[in-house]
């Protein structure tokens, strides 16, 4: 695999260790980390950051009895998971999607329901709570992303293959962190369709006439 | 990074240490063990307790981080908006999965209290704002059956500095960084994509991620 060049942001990990990400941010996160050993470990700091905001916050008495409730609650669930069995049951994936991102898919690659959403491109929106959307995004090699503007904040994980665009080169386990101040026209590289998991907050606004009149239809 | 692992206060940690081989190695009891009230400069006496729980299914050590941590747990839940009531019965289900999952834990990647809190969080994430919580998929290698003890201790230092650290920070800029891992503040109020002039808040969490990164260097 080419070196990672394009990492998460301090804000995103943090919101991501604080758990107050929307899940679709949430879900293009993970996937990232799933990848990326550098952001991994940055995210094992802002956890631990929140290890001491848990240790100083101050403690509220337990109600008496919560330790034998506990311990009953324990024995009704099944007593204790043998360390060696959870170990063999670690989550890795084999594909090219990562293990979370197989989770909302229910497979790899093969497994997407994609919908054709015009020149060449295809998506597939995925089942996430409503204050941000994710999809994955096919773009035939060589061809362009329409054209668009942002409201909010998009995140975009390259799976497969790699896109350009104005600013940089994205290629797999990249994530291109874009806001409403971007204006750019990703085109997918030659060789290699591309496949990106793509988070948004608001909707997408193009700025060509006929993909703006599509748009409530694509919910994108 | 926020962390640079440098060594410093060995002998203490040594001393630490030997107490989490020795609750490995099942030779002492935690029922005779003096009662810790310390907090985050006691993360190797937690350690042994959860490695007594893997080990040998021991009540007692369950007993003493239940003591601890439950208390802690419940305070951390009510503080990001859940009842009295949420609270204790997601507290005793945090506490719950720390016996469960006590075969997982790896003291090489973090210290006890931040396990929990991250136990603490998805349930609060799950109960709360009732939705899902993609994980990283796992390392390649699960936790060593003898983890690295350089790793061990450097983990802990880094930890304990991150405390002290946070603790250190001017009032409004610690306050932040709590309500944000409280659940308190949404992404959008702390997103720093941009580079462009901040709002106060943003501004305070940069400036308070700035220096707990200046403090751990």
């Amino acid at each position: 695999m080419t070196k990672i060049e394009h990492h998460l942001t301090d804000s995103l990990l943090m919101g991501y260790a604080a758990g107050i990400l929307p899940e679709a941010f949430s879900l293009v996160v993970a996937a990232h980390v799933s990848l990326c050993d550098e952001c991994r470990a940055r995210l094992g700091e802002f956890e631990t950051v929140g290890g001491s905001v848990l240790d100083r916050c101050g403690t509220a008495d337990m109600s008496d009895g919560a330790l034998a409730a506990t311990m009953s609650r324990i024995a009704r669930d099944g007593a204790r998971a043998p360390a060696a069995a959870e170990a063999t049951r670690r989550r890795r994936s084999r594909g090219i999607f990562p293990a979370p991102l197989q989770g909302y898919v229910g497979g790899d690659a093969e497994a997407v329901r994609w919908r054709a959403v015009g020149g060449g491109v295809r998506q597939a929106i995925l089942p996430t709570s409503k204050e941000a959307t994710v999809r994955l995004l096919h773009i035939p090699a060589g061809a362009a992303v329409p054209d668009h503007g942002h409201r909010g904040t998009e995140l975009t994980l390259v799976l497969q293959g790699a896109f350009r665009d104005e600013s940089a080169r994205f290629g797999r386990g990249d994530i291109e962190i874009a806001d409403e101040h971007l204006e750019h026209t990703p085109v997918a590289e030659e060789g290699e369709d591309c496949i990106c998991l793509a988070a948004t907050d608001a909707p997408l606004r193009f700025n060509a006439l006929i993909p703006r009149i599509a748009q409530p239809f694509l919910r994108i | 990074m926020l962390t640079q692992s440098t060594s410093a206060d060995k002998a203490d940690a040594s001393a630490r240490l030997s107490q989490y081989r020795a609750g490995k190695a099942g030779s002492t009891g935690l029922a005779g063990t003096e009662h810790v009230s310390g907090d985050r400069d006691k993360d190797g006496y937690w350690i042994a307790c959860v490695a007594r729980i893997r080990e040998s299914g021991d009540e007692a050590a369950f007993a003493e981080l239940f003591r601890h941590f439950a208390p802690r747990v419940k305070a951390f839940l009510m503080k990001s908006g859940a009842d009295e009531t949420l609270a204790e019965e997601c507290a005793q289900e945090v506490m719950a999965t720390l016996w469960q999952k006590a075969g997982l834990f790896d003291p090489a990647r973090a210290s006890v209290a931040t396990w929990i809190f991250t136990i603490a969080r998805n349930r609060r994430i799950d109960a709360l704002r009732r939705q899902r919580r993609p994980e990283p998929e796992d390392l390649p290698w699960g936790p060593e059956p003898e983890p690295d003890q350089a790793e061990v201790l450097g983990l802990q230092q880094d930890s304990e500095r991150l405390g002290e650290a946070l603790a250190g920070l001017p009032e409004k800029q610690r306050v932040l960084i709590e309500r944000a891992y409280f659940g308190d503040l949404s992404h959008s109020e702390i997103a720093d994509e941009t580079g462009l002039p901040l709002g106060t808040i943003k501004s305070r969490i940069r400036l308070a991620l700035e220096r707990l990164r200046h403090a751990m260097n």
